[in-house]
């Protein structure tokens, strides 16, 4: 008989005050006991509504009811089957609005915790360290992966599982791209990327960093000289979004992008750190995304008295996972909601001092469905901060479009795709938010994924 | 990894290290940079690159030993290697089409003027090198950009080498005298580069700058390096580190320069005290 409890089993977790204070894991996971109890609440529905919503398609059912059986082991086997990244996924998806949105269980209660359970696997998999590696036998086909961040990974471990010899070109001094330079540690470890992305090499994948492709091969190269037979573009994210508005360039303002890169991949939060950091008292970010809460949530643990999230909308138009609001909140991150910076104020040498900022009020929905936030005329009024991060999302990086002869891109600078990952280019596939802006890990999975298996189709056909 | 194949100081401060990087040495050209960590966990630092043996296939870097990853980078031997050197970064240096130029040099900036001036002069322009430096002991390339100019102008501060006074009197004196530009190149440090620029502007002379603003990842992610270029946003990394002199707001690019001098002062100190310490 299922356990038909109406709320899941809740997720153990550091203490809010005691957290703001140290760069360790957030949410600690379930315990075997919670797992199982927890696997028993799912009712394995025939037509599996779930699995419709995950962009990968695991195998959800199937994964829960090997728990349920305690074969742990079992379960991550079925995960990884359609899942590269297993430990991060139940760690930063939105379940929320996918697999546990469609839950049958959610109608009447919550649904089934399917992202703690799935983190559970894989840190169950981890730490038995048993998986033996996964040797796929060589076709002869050589492809190249552009970036290794969530898209690159999935893309690069499904095509290494069928056989391919694949290497992954990476810009930066370490692999995993937005999972190591811009996820923070307390929500995703980096042993946990690093060991993900081990997996991969055991399997084969060769992975290349410093290799800024654009710059030190061309697209072409990599294709005419260096033997590949087809390219996957997951270049990623590109430059930060400013709003255009005065004292922008002051001291003491940075875009989440550098900050995060500064914290999560320089390690500037450790005492002996190479990379400098401002160890600000009064941070301020702007934005509402789940950028702007995790460089909030840096901020205050590098030791800010105080930490606000400027926005110009309301709490229910927050872009970020409710999860990732509620830790914030809980954590002590004041929220100014319906107010947009109007100006940014500096001192005789250039450092920010203050924000001006101005009310705004909801008016009609606009294109994107919400509604759009209005000024309030002579409401300007300003907030003391020195530090000012801003997570407005980024566009995407020229380099490769400028580089590429013949990729199309859109007018704002994606590269265009058909549904299954094509470029403009014969042999050359893109995906994530190089192709989608701005976007979650999971996504940049998915697309990586149907890339991976246009690819496997184009190179299979020429053959 | 990428070895050391050469070291060799230049003056007491300023060292020049070929670096084996066959892909980068393949591609690079005058103008780009690239970035290197010296150690694991270590910063990220750009450096434009000096010149470059693509048959050898190193890269060479010209660096003054200013805070501790430098102090770091020089203490390394020969034949010993960094983990990181990643490249070519930012666009080249435009020279196409140039007939007459004065490339302006200003201490370890002449590190990477020179390689533009070659490429000019190998290209048949006609080359006026102005070199600036504090004093003789500070002189790095003097044979190298003798070798490669039309016109070779030493100055320096206290009158030690060369005429004494700056950069700038040594262009106002030969544009007075006559010459003319299509276009001034100036490459040191920023306070040089504004001066050259209100004078090239007064004589309304093109005038392109090299920018070395602080940078984290240098590939078009971060905006750390961002400059106010003729009003609008612009990135070093991937819009320049080139820009129109006249254009570049340089009071500005100074104070985000200096926004982590007191950190870098005491991380220089904390490694040289840990050098001094293995020396004992």
């Amino acid at each position: 008989m299922p356990n038909m409890r109406n709320t899941k089993n809740p997720m153990p977790s550091q203490e809010p005050l005691v957290r703001a204070h140290n760069f360790t894991e957030v949410a600690l996971g379930y315990s075997e006991a919670m797992a199982l109890d927890e696997a028993q609440r799912c009712l394995n529905c025939k037509n599996s509504p779930c699995v419709q919503g995950c962009p990968v398609n695991i195998h959800i059912p199937n994964f829960i009811t090997r728990i349920r059986e305690g074969d742990f082991e079992g379960a991550y086997q079925i995960i990884s089957a359609d899942s590269a990244l297993p430990a991060v996924c139940g760690r930063v998806c939105p379940q929320e609005s996918q697999c546990e949105k469609y839950c049958v269980r959610g109608i009447k209660g919550e649904p089934v915790g399917i992202g703690r359970l799935e983190r559970f696997v894989a840190d169950y998999h981890i730490a038995q360290g048993t998986g033996e590696a996964f040797l796929p036998e060589k076709n002869g086909h050589k492809v190249a992966v552009v970036g290794s961040g969530p898209a690159g990974l999935t893309c690069a471990g499904d095509l290494a599982r069928k056989g391919y010899d694949v290497t992954v070109f990476e810009a930066l001094h370490v692999a995993g791209g937005v999972l190591s330079y811009g996820i923070p540690e307390f929500r995703l470890p980096k042993a946990i990327v690093k060991g993900e992305i081990q997996g991969l090499e055991r399997m084969g994948v060769k992975f290349l960093t410093n290799m800024v492709i654009g710059r030190v091969l061309s697209i072409q190269e990599l294709m005419e000289e260096e033997g590949f037979e087809a390219v996957f573009i997951g270049s990623g994210a590109g430059l930060p979004k400013f709003m255009n508005i005065p004292g922008e360039n002051l001291k003491g303002v940075y875009s989440a992008n550098e900050f995060l890169t500064r914290v999560n991949l320089m390690k500037a939060y450790e005492p002996n750190a190479n990379t400098p950091i401002q160890h600000a008292q009064h941070v301020t970010v702007v934005g509402g995304g789940n950028v702007a809460m995790d460089a909030a949530r840096c901020a205050l643990r590098l030791g800010a008295a105080s930490v606000t999230i400027v926005y110009r909308r309301s709490l229910e138009e927050l872009p970020a996972r409710k999860e990732e609001v509620e830790h914030a909140m809980e954590e002590g991150i004041v929220f100014k909601l319906l107010n947009n910076p109007v100006e940014l104020i500096g001192d005789d040498d250039r450092n920010v001092v203050k924000m001006r900022c101005i009310r705004m009020e909801l008016g009609e929905p606009d294109a994107s469905g919400r509604r759009r936030p209005i000024e309030v005329p002579g409401s300007e009024f300003e907030l003391e901060t020195d530090c000012v991060i801003m997570a407005l999302g980024t566009s995407p990086n020229p380099l490769i479009k400028s580089t590429t002869e013949g990729l199309g891109t859109h007018k704002w600078g994606g590269i265009i795709t058909d549904e299954d990952g094509l470029t403009t280019c014969q042999g050359v596939y893109a995906g994530g938010d190089a192709v989608t802006g701005a976007a979650t890990v999971i996504l940049a999975m998915g697309a990586g994924k149907k890339a991976a298996a246009a690819m496997d189709r184009y190179i299979q056909s020429k053959s | 990894m990428y070895r050391i194949v050469k070291k060799e100081p230049l003056n007491p401060s300023v060292t020049r290290m070929s670096i084996e990087a066959p892909l980068v040495a393949q591609k690079v050209q005058p103008g780009q940079f690239i970035i290197l960590r010296v150690e694991e966990n270590g910063e990220r630092i750009p450096l434009t690159v000096a010149g470059y043996d693509r048959k050898a296939g190193t890269v060479d870097i010209i660096f003054q030993i200013v805070g501790a990853t430098t102090e770091k980078l020089n203490h390394k031997r020969q034949g010993e290697s960094i983990p990181d050197f990643v490249g070519p970064l930012g666009k080249p240096t435009e020279t196409e089409g140039l007939k007459r130029v004065a490339v302006i040099g200003g201490g370890v900036g002449c590190a990477i003027a020179f390689p533009v001036a070659k490429k000019l002069f190998e290209q048949g322009c006609e080359v006026d090198a102005i070199t600036g430096f504090r004093c003789r002991d500070l002189v790095i390339l003097e044979d190298e950009f003798r070798a490669n100019s039309t016109n070779f102008v030493p100055v320096s501060d206290d009158g030690s080498w060369g005429e004494k006074g700056l950069v700038t009197d040594a262009l106002k004196k030969l544009i007075d005298s006559g010459r003319t530009y299509d276009q001034v190149i100036a490459i040191g440090p920023l306070i040089m580069m504004k001066f050259v620029c209100r004078l090239t502007k007064a004589y309304g002379i093109k005038t392109v700058v090299s920018m070395n603003p602080i940078m984290i990842d240098g590939t078009g992610m971060c905006g750390c390096c961002r400059l106010t270029v003729g009003g609008k946003m612009k990135f070093a990394c991937v819009d320049g580190p080139d820009f129109d002199g006249h254009q570049v707001d340089f009071d500005e690019a100074m104070a985000r320069c200096a926004a982590y001098k007191p950190f870098e002062q005491k991380a220089r100190e904390a490694a040289c005290n840990l050098f001094s310490m293995e020396v004992k």
